[in-house]
């Protein structure tokens, strides 16, 4: 599947002098919507071209306030891709409902997209990361709590014939009667992206939901523990095995005609979404309280304070965090992967950072010609299998 | 002066709180830092009043169960506390957010109260007057915003750097952020009931104050009917901490009236 975060690529780069980050407080002057135009169709032609190349899915994704992903709404972008795309996926990885003071609103759009696509939908549940509860004023500390209980409303929307109350904390709404209820029976498959969070893997486990469990860009042992933690809850808590197609995983990839060719290339567009785009006001900008518990928090930051100053590809390629290289190498790369993981589904990111269209759109035909045939037959008898750990992992 | 520690139990919400002094009851309610940094006011005072200090649902040894959601459920939890231990004319002492705690109390009921004093207090929004994001920015930045004067601004930063990944920091920050994220620590609702305040109050406002700005405590003093207030020079958000005479002084002296 071919991942798009449609960043905003003609950003002046020298803003990270006068500003610690592009979250939130960068002012939108910087944004120039005549570039916006021609981004934004640039970027809907590269998901296209997935589509038309061979790819099982194009995905999109919500952020909000800042040059780093410029799709406060996947809903438009998805609905852009319905129509010029005939057999693949469209993906939403995902939507954060939670932040929605009616989450009804993100259920009826997506049955809309569901219904125009002959069920091609998938639907992401995300809970945004930390910096859209500044944008938005959502509590953080309600987060979690909303999350799922916006995910109860909207699956129960899906499914249940309405009219029906819906009687929640958060949300309480007297009639829930969707006009039109989702193509796909019971309901669009539900994914769940995620930077790692032990808390998205226990409740996507579930026996309830078993929904994909998708570890985004992570350095690639943080990516096997997490993946390995979903198969190690489903089967040490809840008794069941989990099967690899429940597992994905999603990494920045870059192909070029030799491993040099590739590293140079890609060096400053990856740089720069690791060094411009992604670094926040301050720690706790990323992991506003409540957002995740006192643990997970701690976790998370010793995780983050190895990382900082300037980040550099090899740094990135060496840790597992993107994938670089000639077509061998990154077939190589991947196959070894899933066979330490057995992951069922790879979102690949083809454009990150700055990297300009004609690098993108070679990346992207490299990568369906000399990759893709070969990983898409990967299957779990390539994977070394799952070994229950003898102490549990969390 | 010894404090002991006590918990009471109010509608199962486990209230810790130290107690400690002889005389009439002040209740002392914390900001959003907790009694992390225990103010050496509170002892000059125990040696004239019986000094309750709690730390609020969520913040400190106190449980937040899941029904307290807001600052008036919190408001609602202290006028109980206060019932079931008996007191009665209590002095209400709150600090930026205890400032705030207090008013919501304040306009529910003053049948046990006594007075009021607030510093610093949050609760209400005065339009185009920003406080500052205390979410926004680091543990450090924060403490060097809360004093007036630089050095001892450095110092609090270097203590909040050393301890911001501690439970207690973390906790104390989940539990501000429960009562004052959405709105930024404030309820649009309070302002219409301030003239329900019908206790003596004082405000108290450092001159230099960063984190909610001296026009706060312009507007609390034209809300609160016949309130009185105190301005104190070259103070920040923690006047009672940075400058302790002058506000044991102001205080004492409007306690004795």
């Amino acid at each position: 599947m071919s991942f798009h975060l449609m960043p905003y690529a003609d950003l002046d780069l020298s803003v990270k002098d006068s500003y610690r980050t592009v979250w939130v407080v960068l002012p939108n002057s910087y944004y120039d919507p005549k570039k916006g135009h021609a981004l934004y169709n640039r970027y809907l032609d590269e998901l296209e071209l997935c589509a038309e190349l061979g790819f099982d899915g194009v995905c999109v994704n919500e952020h909000h306030q800042n040059a780093y992903g410029l799709m406060p709404s996947p809903v438009v972008m998805a609905s852009a891709l319905a129509r010029r795309t005939r057999d693949c996926r469209i993906a939403i990885l995902g939507n954060a409902f939670c932040l929605r003071e009616h989450p009804l609103t993100l259920a009826e759009e997506h049955a809309m997209l569901d219904v125009i696509t002959g069920g091609r939908l998938i639907s992401g549940f995300v809970r945004g990361v930390g910096s859209e509860y500044f944008s938005f004023g959502t509590n953080p500390v309600h987060s979690l709590e909303r999350h799922q209980e916006a995910h109860d409303l909207v699956v129960r929307a899906w499914t249940e014939p309405g009219p029906f109350a819906f009687e929640g904390k958060h949300y309480h709404c007297e009639y829930v009667n969707l006009w039109p209820r989702p193509y796909q029976q019971p309901h669009p498959p539900i994914w769940c992206p995620s930077m790692g969070s032990v808390e998205t893997l226990e409740w996507a486990a579930h026996p309830d939901r078993k929904y994909v469990y998708l570890q985004a860009y992570s350095p690639v042992e943080a990516v096997a523990r997490y993946l390995n933690l979903y198969r190690e809850l489903a089967q040490r808590r809840y008794g069941y095995e989990a099967s690899s197609d429940r597992i994905g995983w999603s990494t920045p990839v870059y192909v070029a005609q030799t491993d040099a060719q590739a590293v140079d290339e890609a060096r400053e567009h990856i740089e720069a979404l690791f060094n411009v785009f992604l670094p926040k006001q301050s720690e706790l900008m990323f992991f506003p309280p409540g957002y995740m518990s006192p643990e997970s928090l701690k976790r998370a930051l010793a995780a983050k304070r190895g990382h900082k100053g300037g980040v550099k590809i090899e740094h990135l390629i060496e840790r597992g965090i993107m994938i670089c290289g000639s077509p061998d190498t990154v077939r190589r790369r991947i196959t070894e992967c899933h066979h330490l993981m057995g992951f069922q589904e790879l979102v690949c990111m083809l454009q990150f950072g700055t990297l300009p269209g004609d690098l993108t759109e070679k990346n992207i035909r490299l990568f369906a010609s000399e990759v893709m045939p070969a990983i898409k037959t990967l299957t779990d008898r390539n994977y070394r299998g799952f070994e229950l750990p003898r102490v549990a992992a969390e | 002066m010894a404090f002991v520690r006590h918990t009471i139990d109010i509608n199962d919400c486990k209230l810790s709180f130290v107690r400690g002094g002889k005389g009439a009851p002040l209740l002392y309610l914390h900001g959003t830092d907790g009694l992390a940094e225990w103010p050496a006011i509170l002892d000059t005072l125990a040696e004239r009043f019986d000094v309750i200090v709690p730390d609020h649902p969520g913040f400190g040894a106190s449980e937040a169960p899941a029904w307290i959601d807001d600052v008036s459920d919190v408001a609602y939890c202290y006028l109980d506390a206060i019932e079931a231990l008996g007191l009665s004319d209590v002095h209400v002492v709150g600090q930026s957010l205890g400032g705030w705690i207090a008013l919501e109390m304040a306009v529910r009921s003053t049948h046990r109260l006594r007075s009021l004093t607030l510093i610093s207090a949050a609760g209400i929004h005065v339009k185009g007057v920003p406080k500052a994001d205390i979410f926004m920015i680091d543990p450090e930045e924060h403490a060097r915003l809360a004093y007036a004067d630089p050095t001892k601004g450095a110092e609090a930063a270097e203590r909040a750097g050393a301890d911001k990944y501690q439970d207690l920091a973390i906790l104390n920050r989940i539990a501000s952020a429960r009562f004052g994220w959405q709105p930024r620590f404030f309820n649009p609702r309070l302002e219409r009931w301030l003239h329900r305040v019908k206790v003596p109050t004082q405000i108290i406002w450092g001159d230099g104050d960063r984190i909610i700005p001296p026009a706060y405590a312009e507007a609390f003093h034209r809300l609160i009917p016949g309130s009185t207030l105190t301005m104190i020079p070259n103070a920040g958000h923690l006047p009672h901490v940075e400058r302790t005479p002058a506000v044991t002084q102001a205080m004492q002296s409007f306690l004795r009236n």
